[in-house]
């Protein structure tokens, strides 16, 4: 039995690991779009999808640290991030952020 | 400019604001034993707000929602310092915190300490000063 749990921990510690190697390339890879991207847009989407490799950052993390303590930061990560883009976008759209009157 | 239509945006706001008041409502109750807290809470919950701000405009959320923030500042900064005064009364020093086990109704045995009293201030403190800079920033008519 405890050649078994021996194993997974390593297991789980392995593929944690390769795994954040990855989306370490994938930030990488997406900070070259977000610094050479020839319009705004570029750059908006690419910070975009910045943050979502962030937030599984976030969760590797917690797995390879053994800690449920990092959920709410996912959570708030995604959050900031929908809102951030929101703005970015409106910003993009119709260069004011919060308008006076919509309707 | 020919008007917009952000039904998409508007639509998501209404679900997403709702799990956002949640969360910052969770973050403020967690903050004794979990992460999170008063400072924390306060600015999702003033996250939320500017989430319906950006998707409504100002003139729509004033009559939504018609509460001045920069009064909230004052209100959150004396409930912050009466629980500091009143633990003076019970002949303590200055911000003694205590505790007690209530029985509720629905939540049974509940620890009730004086601490989240002054996690309240610190809520209302932070939701006035961001909602006031934001606010602010945004009715500069260019």
């Amino acid at each position: 039995m405890d050649a078994i749990l021996d194993f997974t921990q390593t297991l789980i510690q392995i593929s944690a690991t390769i795994a954040v190697i990855t989306v370490a390339a994938s930030v990488i890879v997406l900070l070259y779009r977000a610094i050479l991207g020839p319009t705004n847009p570029d750059r908006a989407v690419a910070l975009d999808i910045i943050g979502i490799n962030l937030m599984a950052l976030a969760g590797l993390i917690a797995i390879l640290l053994v800690t449920t303590r990092f959920n709410d930061v996912v959570l708030l990560i995604g959050i900031l991030l929908f809102i951030g883009t929101v703005a970015l976008a409106k910003f993009l759209e119709k260069g004011v952020i919060i308008e006076r009157d919509l309707d | 400019m020919t008007r917009t239509n952000d039904i998409i945006l508007r639509t998501t706001t209404t679900l997403i604001a709702f799990i956002l008041l949640g969360f910052s409502i969770y973050l403020f109750f967690a903050g004794h034993n979990a992460p999170g807290g008063g400072f924390i809470g306060g600015l999702m919950t003033s996250a939320a707000i500017i989430l319906m701000y950006m998707a409504y405009g100002i003139q729509a959320m004033e009559k939504i929602l018609p509460i001045n923030f920069r009064q909230i500042i004052p209100v959150g900064l004396i409930i912050a310092a009466a629980t500091g005064i009143g633990g003076m009364i019970f002949n303590a020093p200055f911000l003694t915190q205590t505790f007690a086990y209530f029985q509720l109704p629905i939540l049974g045995k509940t620890e009730l300490a004086t601490a989240l009293l002054f996690d309240l201030g610190v809520y209302l403190a932070v939701v006035g000063v961001t909602m006031t800079i934001i606010l602010t920033i945004a009715n500069d008519r260019g």
